[in-house]
């Protein structure tokens, strides 16, 4: 997590006083960290304006202050859990572009739900690209634990709602629906999503208990496009952050959360199971400035 | 592809054009604007201020300023430097004089490697008629050796894999096996890898000098951020790459790693791979793809496709027809279908050079369906109701609605259609010469 905003710690010690030269460095480096320009705008007019007001004019205590502005955007109410139901089955509904990291990312959840004793359901609504099955399916039999799925090219509500009929059966805790990857752009595909949604609904009477977006931590401004349109069809709950072990700059989620509210709960950064935290925003941007 | 940013240029073009003058103020402007489009658009941010300091450099000078048309000479200048950031020479790829040719494909997880090299032989063997066959040398991720295989088979191209051994042996084995099978193209898919994993990387130039393919290819996701100069300087460094895979272009992106990668690092973006189907693939021309950007179309490819799926005797005895007024549903479903070969019509429609056309396509929501339905209520009729429409009365419009699963009334819609596209179409065949019908008889201009 350290990594995203590495380089912004550099440009204090760079900067014995400020003038517009510190902040065309401050706005380039949000820019490079994939922020987008609005995003950098605001942060950097904000910080000029507290700074006039509260008479800041010394690096460190501006370095203070875009640690307050990052703060303030991402939220300070610390990690905020998967939402857990009281009505068995608690249904968690993964969602993403192509290669983003659905599937190892739901392999993760269900390993760290494994972990404390619940009983887990996946189903394998993903009937579209060759072998996504057997990809979770591998992961399943690793991991002991159910999986529900279909003959390719078959209706994924059709799956979804066999999943959750197994699930009540069979009391499980918790079902996570994979769904195929598809471009925030394709009309069909993004109705197809609120067909699977409304499965959910129709069969327990409310919707999935958390929407999941995943995001390749390495995607530009597009991210925000994918999460703004992913929101507007199934109403995202949270994202998941993806493949974080790559330098990845992560800038975008502050983007995101400013314009669209939507937080980051989940972040994901390796190849083993065990790689997966829960996003805290509180403690994030401590460890930014550390 | 590339919405975003056309719009931002069109937008910009279309404010300095209706200037007869421009001031430096307006020069000013407008390249703060492209500045900010630009970054908007993932451009690399060292790309950016270099591609501006280039372009302040040439628009400054006097000619420029002083001539008649200062917009048409900034918008000139603004499309050579973006071909110039684009590459100036489009993808070709040299086969191996003797033996086979060895593709290598690298690139990070998820950008889309196991489809481009499935979407790539398919291209080989259907554009350049060659043998190809392709190794499965992603032993890491579950199931990817099936999905391979699997998409193999749709293509018809024959895979090499080996269980639970070693990348570097299996690619060793492929390349051997294969060769002796036959193969022209031998294409190796590597697992994806983050250019910062030192094992990985070293492992792929294990596989690179061991087989010593003839190609890599870089495949990467177009929708990369600032990162995408980082990733690709970094798979050039261990494994030299001849050139890059630009994948998801069918998402909204706004294109900034194509405009960055081949102006950091100094490697041609080969092809684009643009859709789900293995189809969705094709050389990548960055004289085209600048003069989308800027919001002028791109006939040439529009063209290509057309020429693809129109048979041009079937196209001119279309055009005599039009003439002697004698146009039927037969050809309209004819020319439904091969509107429909050449793919979606929101793709077509982006690529004529109408101003204003992406944003206004984005705001529509072009129903292909509608197109379907009516296939579905022609493919009902007779032939003789096809030829003769005029025949359809009352009980046949029932019986068509009933057999398309359409109302009578839109049947009654998809006739008066008809005849208004019969009439619009009399008065265009008047204009022969100076005016061309879609797909008409002649596409030459």
């Amino acid at each position: 997590m350290k990594k995203v905003f590495e380089k912004i710690n550099f440009i204090w010690q760079k900067f014995k006083k400020i003038d517009d030269k510190f902040w065309d460095d401050l706005e380039e480096q949000l820019i490079t960290s994939d922020v987008s320009i609005n995003t950098a705008e605001k942060i950097i007019s904000d910080m000029k304006r507290k700074s006039y007001q509260e008479k800041i004019s010394g690096p460190e205590g501006l370095r203070n202050l875009l640690k307050e502005e990052i703060a303030d955007i991402l939220g300070t109410g610390g990690k905020r859990e998967l939402k857990y139901s009281d009505e068995p089955p608690t249904v968690y509904m993964v969602v993403g572009v192509n290669g983003t990291g659905k599937t190892s990312s739901i392999a993760k959840i269900a390993n760290m739900f494994k972990k404390q004793g619940k009983k887990i359901i996946i189903a394998a609504a993903d009937t579209f690209r060759a072998a996504a099955v057997e990809q979770l399916g591998h992961f399943a039999e690793i991991l002991g634990i159910d999986m529900v799925s279909h003959q390719r090219n078959s209706d994924p509500g059709a799956v979804v709602y066999d999943s959750l009929e197994k699930a009540v059966a069979r009391r499980a805790d918790i079902v996570i629906i994979d769904t195929a990857g598809r471009m925030q752009t394709s009309y069909n595909l993004m109705e197809e999503l609120k067909k699977i949604k409304m499965v959910v609904r129709k069969k327990l009477g409310r919707g999935p208990d958390e929407v999941l977006l995943t995001i390749d931590s390495t995607t530009g401004q597009n991210a925000r496009n994918q999460a703004e349109k992913f929101a507007e069809s199934v109403d995202v709950t949270g994202i998941i952050l993806t493949k974080v072990d790559s330098t990845s700059r992560g800038g975008i989620i502050i983007t995101i959360k400013n314009d669209l509210k939507i937080p980051v709960r989940i972040i994901t950064d390796g190849e083993k199971l065990e790689d997966i935290y829960y996003f805290d925003a509180g403690s994030f941007a401590d460890m930014m400035f550390s | 592809m590339f919405e975003q940013l056309t719009s931002k240029f069109e937008d910009l073009f279309y404010k300095i054009r209706n200037k007869g003058k421009l001031s430096t103020g307006d020069l000013e402007k407008a390249l703060r604007e492209i500045k900010l489009a630009l970054l908007e658009a993932d451009v690399n941010f060292k790309v950016v201020k270099e591609f501006l300091s280039n372009l302040k450099q040439k628009a400054i000078g006097k000619e420029v300023m002083e001539s008649l048309t200062p917009a048409q000479q900034i918008i000139k200048i603004v499309n050579d430097e973006m071909v110039k950031m684009l590459g100036s020479t489009s993808g070709n790829v040299n086969f191996a004089q003797n033996g086979p040719t060895v593709v290598m494909m690298v690139g990070l997880q998820g950008t889309g490697k196991t489809s481009s090299v499935i979407k790539l032989a398919n291209y080989f063997k259907t554009k350049n008629q060659k043998r190809v066959s392709v190794i499965a040398a992603d032993i890491y991720r579950p199931a990817a050796v099936l999905q391979l295989q699997d998409m193999a088979e749709m293509v018809d191209v024959e895979v090499y894999s080996a269980k639970g051994s070693d990348p570097v042996e299996i690619s060793r084995q492929g390349v051997q096996k294969l060769t002796r099978s036959g193969s022209d193209v031998i294409i190796i898919d590597t697992a994806g890898r983050l250019q910062i994993d030192e094992k990985m990387m070293d492992e792929v130039k294990r596989i690179k000098n061991t087989v010593k393919p003839h190609q890599v290819f870089l495949v990467l996701d177009a929708m990369t951020g600032q990162e995408a100069v980082n990733i690709a300087s970094t798979f050039n460094a261990a494994v030299e790459c001849d050139g890059i895979i630009l994948t998801k272009l069918d998402s909204d992106t706004r294109g900034g790693a194509a405009l960055s990668v081949y102006y950091v690092v100094g490697k041609p973006i080969k092809f684009i791979s643009s859709g789900e189907k293995i189809e969705d693939f094709d050389i990548f021309h960055p004289e085209r793809i600048a003069s989308r950007i800027l919001g002028k179309g791109d006939v040439l490819t529009l063209i290509e496709k057309a020429e693809k799926v129109i048979d041009e005797k079937k196209a001119e005895e279309f055009y005599r027809r039009i003439e002697k007024q004698e146009v039927n549903f037969e050809d309209f479903i004819t020319q439904i279908k091969s509107i429909k070969k050449m793919g979606s019509f929101d793709k077509i429609l982006s690529m004529l050079p109408i101003p204003g056309a992406n944003k206004t396509l984005k705001k529509m929501k072009f129903d292909q369906t509608h197109i379907d339905r009516m296939e579905a209520i022609i493919n009902s009729m007779t032939v003789e109701e096809r030829r003769r429409p005029s025949v359809i009365n009352g009980s046949r419009k029932k019986r068509i609605a009933g057999g398309s699963g359409s109302s009578v009334n839109e049947v009654n819609r998809l006739l008066t259609q008809f005849s208004k596209t019969k009439q619009m179409m009399k008065q265009l065949s008047g204009l022969k010469g100076k005016f061309n019908l879609p797909f008409g008889g002649e596409l030459k201009l």
